[in-house]
């Protein structure tokens, strides 16, 4: 017999169905149901297969903790892996397949590892594949080849490789209480601190408010739990001072109350309505917190106890009254504490046949037997389960007397009939915020569970109120009090002494037997998602790792996608027990965040897509207009080439660097980092800022500066204008002006607070033109008025004040192409107007626009450095600019740019390289002495920039050579084997192109 | 985590960039001793504890302040600006704004 829907109860919509496909097979669900419940209503019981071991896997819970039944959802080409299907809603058109298993779920070819456990027992990766290559089958080589099919046999979820195309919000929330799980304790604590006027945030990670009232049996104030809840939701959505936040996981707790949560927004929708995202990424600062997050049941550990169809007693009963599904029709149940008792009654009621309680305590207290004796069970007390039969779904367990005290089992094994096991190893409180947010846990015997701390026991950064279950107060009445109180306590309140909701629940006592694991042949899972067995926590202990945090690690016991919720305190218990030495000696791992599986689109949000910030130029409409392919750089958008039709990128490129050495080219340079650097100190700072003199700087005149950082390493190079005595305009590189801002405040603000400076960005204020070719100064003149642009106006590196079409400009003569050229920059909002005057007065000229990739090829001919080559390692001397070190004063960097390993022989330097066999260069390949592809030759550099040099006729490219001065005029090979490109250089000079600078000076 | 700025009141740590450890001292511009650029450039004292950190409010009103943060809580005990921005944090006080 299979699982199958009841007649009548739940909370499911009967009357409305929904049609989705598991492994390409249809079936239908109702409005209400999850995958899991929906694919066990229609008698499912595969739903995966293990990750080791390729076992048969059915469902082990009815929510977040769920280890077994993983899916993949298909939307469209996004496939999202590994999510429980406790956990997705069904909607119409749901495809949803199984993973890790080959080729079908029923049929796996890899179950044969079963046969072959020892083979993949604890440790089996360290003992396989690393340390030294002793024989043909160790080392990380062998790994490498191995890989491939074993992460192919063991393993979760495939990943897909479309792109992610749906949109992600971030949303920041502020609260005087934000209540994490609404459960009764969490909706009273809500209710309580609404009604003192504070403003709450109750969070909820399933669809409906109400936690275990929404499938327990008991009744709130005279009716049913779940009636209650929905009431006690539907009040609170009549606060303003309310927001509800279901499906929604509060996964990090952080410093100052700053908590992180996911709204999963339209998972369980056909379709996004507009505008709305799939997820949203909560980030929520609380003056306080309450956490009600409940508990989560352990399984038993005992040989058999992850056959389909053994599954948490709770999440039984809820399948039963939550989803109107029942989960077998003659179950059995296994415990060691009351609280199965209920599930087994809720069972019962449902309509299922109740074939035996099999409880390891010897003794069982009255109301327990009464329980036992209203669900017609047989009642097996200090028995244990020791073995189940079946397949892909049960048929039965075996039992047999168990003393609980030494652990022996004695007596002949019995065999029951059953088609369903319900499990109960006791509960766990949810701790997990808790302990992110620093608290360590405390081992409570009588509940056999770690509790949260004391609140004294606190950071003073995150502090929380606890209440329910979460304290270890498992029942209702203990929850809906506690509740209260916190929500009172957080909301700063002092109570009222209105009556409390009554509860009438099933008696039960909260503490179970301490009983973890039954001994006896075969496997007996502890971690199901990793497959690892008691008796690899044993071998581990064996092979001498000790501590609990190494035991994780070389085990994985808990470190799979579930993170261990259900695996972790069975785990420490048998390795306790191993150690010889009590739980809460052997201690606990701290849980860090996330609490469960957060989008990574959700973590970027705004920073992708359609949200993502631009920074775009004050001409850049006319570089779209003009036909300019758009390159993003950082934030800003900037014209690769203006490409003409049929051309090629490097044709472009080869074109507009040709007519710029030929007439003229102009290029967009706004997005230069521009910082005004002023006061009466204004010159002595730079003095100390850059490597070389800017105090003998002429007022009207510019100088090409460079920086080192404090270490003696370069980090950045431009251009500084002498305003005015007092008055600088610094230049820096595109990339680094935001770092260079913060290099120059942390010195004014930290260092030098006695200076009279003034440092302000100013790059958005000015637009930036740079023309240059043996027509620029020609152009230049047949546009500009109130200056002379001739030698003794203008001489390079000198700056003039003028007009262009009645626009205040500023001009300063500097090159960067290696061509008279010409920095023309004016106020940002006439940049478009003044650069057009350019373009209409270059036209007799032959002037062209050109893009980054020409500019880069004319400054690679020219062997100019940027943040390729000042890439964080390298000195000023590496980049031959030691010209530029000054030794009459001392600046940043100055003390330790002489140490011994940054003048060393053997450092990389900047050269020239040319392609010997006319082929492209390509940018990062590494260069060798020869090549030998059997015995490959240690690099000896790498390619920073290349490109077609039209001016020589040429491939080259630039690169940092070790010793590379020295072999200027030898030869070498460029090796890249990622691009299959190898092929003789030469190496030369990196000042291909008129060297000695005739060209630029005129 | 919150860092109380003296110009702009309390703002989230993403406002803000850590520019290094407060305790460092710089030698004297010319100094020629190497061992003490080293100590300067590279020693750190990790401390478990109360640490002197130098944080930019670079989201904000850009001001440097030195922060004494406890590393094992995220505890911080003060703030005070690096250079004298104090009149107007006092200003800012009685106006009420911070
Ligand atoms: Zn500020």
């Amino acid at each position: 017999m299979s699982p199958r829907r009841t007649d009548a109860g739940g909370r499911i919509d009967r009357l409305r169905t929904i049609r989705f496909t598991f492994d390409g097979a249809a079936y239908t669900g109702h409005a209400g149901d999850t995958l899991a419940s929906a694919l066990l209503a229609n008698g499912v019981t595969l739903f995966g297969r293990s990750f080791k071991y390729h076992r048969p896997r059915g469902v082990l819970t009815s929510g977040v903790e769920e280890p077994n039944a993983l899916v993949t959802v298909l939307r469209g080409e996004v496939r999202e892996p590994n999510i429980a299907a406790t956990m997705v809603e069904i909607y119409d058109g749901l495809t949803a397949v199984s993973q890790n298993r080959f080729p079908s779920l029923a049929w796996d070819i890899s179950a044969a590892n079963q046969l072959g456990g020892k083979l993949l027992s604890a440790g089996f990766y360290y003992k396989t594949f690393m340390g030294p290559a002793i024989g043909p089958l160790k080392s990380t080589r062998f790994w490498m080849f191995c890989e491939h099919f074993i992460r192919r046999a063991a393993g979760l979820g495939r990943a897909g490789t479309a792109a992610d195309t749906a949109r992600y919000e971030r949303m920041n929330a502020f609260c005087d209480v934000l209540v994490v799980g609404s459960g009764p304790a969490g909706l009273m604590a809500a209710r309580a601190a609404a009604d003192q006027g504070a403003r709450v945030i109750l969070s909820e990670l399933e669809p409906r408010f109400g936690g275990s009232a929404n499938w327990s049996a008991e009744t709130i104030d005279g009716m049913p739990g779940a009636d209650w809840a929905a009431r006690a939701a539907g009040q609170l959505e009549g606060y303003d001072n309310v927001r509800l936040l279901p499906r929604t996981t509060v996964w990090g707790y952080y410093d100052g109350n700053t908590l992180a949560a996911l709204e999963r927004v339209t998972d369980h929708k056909e379709r996004p309505g507009k505008g709305e995202p799939r997820h949203r990424y909560w980030i929520i600062r609380a003056k306080s917190v309450v956490l009600a997050t409940g508990s989560f049941e352990r399984p038993l550990v005992f040989p058999g106890n992850d056959r389909p169809g053994v599954m948490l007693a709770h999440a039984a009963e809820r399948y039963a009254n939550e989803y109107g599904v029942l989960p077998g029709h003659r179950i059995a149940l296994f415990t060691n504490n009351d609280s199965a008792y209920r599930s087994a009654l809720a069972l019962k009621k449902a309509g299922a046949a109740i074939v035996a309680i099999v409880d390891v305590r010897p003794e069982l207290s009255s109301e327990m037997r009464e329980l036992a004796d209203e669900a017609e069970a047989k009642s097996l007390a200090g028995h244990a389960v020791v073995a189940t039969e079946g397949g892909k779904a049960l048929s039965g367990i075996k039992v047999q007397r168990f003393d609980m005290v030494n652990g022996a089992l004695a007596g002949d094994q019995r065999s029951i009939q059953a088609d369903c096991l319900l499990m109960s190893g006791g509960w766990s409180p949810t701790i997990h915020l808790a302990s992110q947010a620093g608290a360590k846990a405390e081992w409570n015997a009588a509940r056999q569970a770690f509790l949260p701390p004391k609140p004294t026991q606190q950071w003073p950064t995150r502090r929380w109120i606890g209440a329910g279950a979460f304290t270890g107060s498992f029942s209702t009445a203990e929850a809906i009090a506690e509740g209260r109180a916190a929500g009172l306590s957080a909301a700063g309140g002092t109570g009222t002494p209105a009556a409390l909701p009554v509860v009438e629940a099933a008696p039960g006592d909260p503490d179970p037997a301490p009983v973890f694991e039954i001994r006896a042949d075969g496997k007996s899972f502890v971690d199901f998602q990793h497959d690892v067995t008691a008796e690899d926590v044993r071998l581990a202990h064996r092979e001498g790792f000790i501590s609990v945090e190494h035991l994780k690690r070389y085990t994985t016991l808990g470190m799979a996608t579930d993170q261990g919720k259900s695996s972790n305190i069975p785990g420490l218990a048998i390795m306790a027990e191993a150690l010889g030495k009590p739980i809460p000696e052997v201690g606990t791992t701290r849980f860090r965040p996330p609490f469960s599986a957060v989008s990574i689109g959700s973590l970027a949000a705004e920073r992708f897509g359609d949200l993502k910030a631009e920074r775009l130029t004050p001409m850049h409409d006319w570089h779209v207009a003009n036909g300019a392919t758009m390159y993003s750089a950082g934030l800003w958008y900037r014209p690769m080439i203006y490409g003409h039709p049929g051309e090629t990128i490097e044709q472009a490129y080869v074109r507009e660097a040709r007519a710029t050495r030929e007439s003229a080219g102009i290029v967009d340079v706004s997005t230069l980092g521009k910082i005004a650097v002023q006061g009466p100190d204004a010159a002595g700072f730079l003095d100390r800022v850059y490597t070389n003199m800017f105090s003998t700087l002429a007022v009207g005149k510019a100088r090409y500066g460079l920086m080192l950082r404090e270490d003696g390493l370069a980090f950045d190079d431009g251009t500084t204008w002498r305003l005015g005595e007092q008055d600088f305009l610094m230049t820096t590189t595109t990339a680094n002006a935001g770092k260079v801002m913060q290099h120059l405040e942390y010195f004014l603000d930290v260092i030098w607070p006695e200076l009279k400076v003034h440092v302000t960005s100013v790059t958005d204020q000015w637009a930036g033109a740079a023309i240059g070719g043996p027509k620029a100064r020609a152009i230049l003149a047949a546009c500009i008025t109130g200056t002379a642009v001739d030698n003794a106006a203008l001489p390079f590196m000198g700056i003039v004040h003028g007009k262009i079409s009645g626009v205040p400009v500023m001009i300063c003569r500097l090159s960067f192409s290696g061509e008279m050229a010409f920095e023309v920059y004016s106020g940002a909002g006439y940049g478009t107007h003044v650069w057009e005057a350019l373009i209409d007065a270059g036209k007799p000229f032959g002037l062209v626009a050109y893009g980054l990739e020409a500019l880069g090829t004319m400054r690679i001919e020219k062997g100019h450095v940027t943040g390729a080559e000042i890439d964080g390692r390298t000195t000023a001397r590496d980049l031959h600019l030691d010209w530029m070190l000054s030794k009459k004063k001392p600046f940043i960097g100055s003390a330790m740019m002489d140490r011994e390993g940054l003048i060393a022989p053997s450092r990389l330097e900047l050269v020239g390289l040319i392609s010997l066999d006319n082929q492209p260069l390509s940018g990062g390949a590494h260069i060798v002495e020869a090549l030998d592809q059997a015995n490959p030759h240690d690099s000896i550099g790498h390619i920073t920039a290349c490109c077609y040099s039209p001016a020589l006729g040429k491939y080259i490219a630039l690169a940092l050579v070790k010793d590379g001065k020295a072999r200027r005029g030898t030869r070498a090979h460029i090796s890249d084997p990622l691009r299959n490109r190898f092929g003789p250089v030469e190496i030369v000079s990196n000042h291909f192109f008129d060297p000695d600078g005739s060209r630029m000076h005129g | 985590m919150l860092i109380t700025c003296p110009y702009c009141g309390p703002r989230d740590v993403i406002e803000f960039t850590y520019q290094g450890d407060g305790n460092r001292e710089r030698p004297q511009p010319a100094s020629q001793d190497l061992d003490a650029w080293n100590a300067y450039v590279y020693d750190r004292l990790n401390p478990a504890g109360d640490h002197n950190e130098i944080w930019q409010h670079s989201g904000g009103c850009r001001a440097h302040l030195r922060v004494v943060r406890n590393t094992l809580t995220h505890e911080i005990s003060s703030v005070a600006f690096t250079r004298g921005h104090h009149k107007v944090a006092a200003r800012h006080k009685a106006e009420g704004k911070i």
